[in-house]
């Protein structure tokens, strides 16, 4: 089963460098395990842009957004074979940031993947697939 | 949390710290039967204390210091058996002197240590199929009803196959180690061999009525990726790697809703993988980079690769895949690789050309029970406008197959065949 974490956080965090080589090493040795396929961070929103649809118009705006409480920071993609391990992997994860970076705040959501025959699920991409 | 949910949590953390402690308990005691023995006890005193303690803080470390506890205590009560393990408990008690530090992350450096495991559970010594089962076991956690499940046999016989391997570990005396130089690359054939036989275990199973076994090749996958970052230097690592992420990248496209097979041609390319392609392609380079370009996996790789980058089925390039099958033929003498090339000679230069390559194999031995020689030839002789002798091929290949799924499909065809010849 393939899930993705998100972790969101309030934008003006930056990770200590005793945090970021704490993920390192758990990154490491999460390809080294050969669970985690894809990992990176994200620029911050400033230099992103939203793409919306509010009362039947579509509008793009670039970054810097005024109202941004919690911004995607980063995501890690993994290979797992429960949901309880990427949970637990998710907790490992935010451990770190608990001792490694007091008074930091944040979600790490964990999603697992749309997978064909997955029952009750609608497939977003069905239609174009067809 | 209820207690079912604390197991599965239990069960999931284990599955993730598991080849570490395996590995780091080999590591102390040289032993790899009795590491395993003892992280499996370290589960247990787990799957004991956590649903009434609450699961601790920092549960890697906890059970990693729990297992060397385990080890440790087990030394002790050999300690007047033998005077190495007196330097190793010595070693291992000033270790324990700074061991309630359960901050520091334990064992980082793993990665050699794997791969002797790898070696272990892998050695020649041991029968193919119980080293399969060591593999899943040892490296991939995966327990032994699981491993049961996913080869259709009885837990007490995959129990039992591990229980005789474990003995044969220890009764031998086998050192735990990689070895280096021409031991290496033959001994790395067995670890590719192993790898690849679960991989093709769950992608096409051989028997039964379940085409895809997804579970067996993600496991394999793992391997693959664990391999090519313990022994990065290892091009046919790389290159086992590139095809199975290439193959498996298929997977989503591989049956329709009704879990019928659908040919590679035929397939919706968008459901393909582009991860795992990505990963595939990378990998393959990465082994031609360490000049491994002319291995066995590489060239089937590459063979692979030339499908995941046409974007449409009319844009592969066959003559490449058809050059690719005659280098691979050149190496391995395989009538089965012969078939392949055919198949591509005939994408190339039509299906003329082509049936001239599969008549000379209706004689070969090897192929006498094989659906694909006359499924393929069905095929060609389809193509070239003779459906009666196409009906016949289809009906024989379906009398061959051995997975339901394939034979349903080639009795259609036969059926299609036969309709063209009556009409």
């Amino acid at each position: 089963m393939r899930f993705t974490s998100i972790v969101m956080s309030t934008e003006s965090t930056h990770p200590t460098p005793e945090l970021i080589e704490a993920m390192g090493k758990l990154a490491d040795r999460e390809i080294k395990a050969g669970r985690m396929l894809d990992t990176a961070g994200l620029m911050p929103l400033a230099t992103g842009a939203r793409v919306t649809i509010q009362d039947g118009k579509l509008s793009v705006v670039d970054g810097p957004f005024v109202e941004a409480k919690e911004v995607v920071g980063g995501y890690a993609i993994f290979e797992l074979q429960s949901k309880e391990e990427a949970v637990a992997l998710a907790v490992e994860f935010m451990q770190l940031h608990k001792d490694l970076m007091p008074g930091w705040e944040g979600t790490c959501e964990v999603r697992p993947y749309f997978e064909p025959g997955t029952e009750g699920i609608c497939d977003p991409l069905a239609e174009a697939r067809a | 949390m209820t207690v079912a949910s604390t197991h599965q949590t239990i069960l999931a953390v284990w599955r993730i710290e598991q080849p570490r402690l395996i590995t780091s308990l080999a590591r102390l005691l040289r032993d790899v039967p009795l590491a395993e023995d003892l992280t499996q006890e370290t589960l247990t005193v787990a799957l004991e204390r956590w649903p009434k303690t609450g699961i601790p803080e920092r549960p890697g470390a906890w059970l990693m210091t729990t297992a060397k506890r385990r080890a440790l205590d087990h030394l002790r009560r050999r300690r007047m058996l033998d005077q190495k393990h007196e330097m190793i408990i010595r070693e291992m008690e000033e270790e324990e002197q700074i061991m309630p530090d359960l901050d520091t992350p334990l064992d980082d450096d793993i990665g050699d240590e794997m791969l002797r495991l790898i070696f272990t559970a892998c050695h020649p010594l041991i029968s193919r199929e119980a080293r399969v089962a060591l593999a899943l076991r040892m490296i991939c956690g995966l327990t032994t009803s699981e491993i049961a499940r996913a080869f259709l046999v009885t837990e007490a016989a995959i129990a039992q196959r591990i229980v005789r391997a474990k003995r044969t570990l220890s009764e031998s005396g086998l050192a735990y180690e990689t070895p280096h130089g021409e031991q290496l690359s033959q001994r790395l054939a067995s670890v590719l061999e192993v790898i690849y036989l679960i991989f093709n275990e769950g992608y096409t199973a051989a028997r039964g009525d379940n085409w895809f076994r997804l579970q067996l090749c993600n496991e394999a996958l793992r391997l693959g990726r664990v391999l090519t970052s313990v022994a990065p230097r290892e091009p046919e690592a790389h290159a086992l790697l590139a095809l199975m992420e290439l193959n498996a990248s298929r997977a989503a496209a591989r049956t329709d809703a009704a879990g019928n097979p659908i040919l590679l041609l035929e397939q919706n390319r968008s459901r393909w993988d582009q991860l795992q392609i990505q990963r595939g392609l990378k990998a393959l380079m990465r082994a031609q980079e360490l000049d491994g370009a002319g291995g066995i996996y590489a060239l089937q790789a590459a063979i692979i690769a030339c499908h995941a980058k046409a974007m449409a089925a009319d844009e592969t390039d066959w003559r490449r895949i058809a050059d690719l099958y005659a280098e691979l033929a050149g190496l391995l003498h395989s009538p089965i690789v012969e078939l392949n090339r055919a198949v591509a000679v005939g994408m190339v230069e039509g299906p003329e050309a082509a049936l001239d390559i599969v008549e000379s194999l209706r004689d070969e031995p090897a192929l006498k029970d094989y659906h694909l020689l006359p499924s393929v030839r069905g095929d060609l002789l389809y193509k070239l406008g003779r459906y009666d002798e196409a009906w016949r091929a289809f009906e024989a290949a379906a009398a061959l197959a051995e997975n339901k799924r394939e034979r349903d499909f080639l009795m259609r065809r036969a059926g299609g065949a036969a309709a063209a010849a009556k009409g």
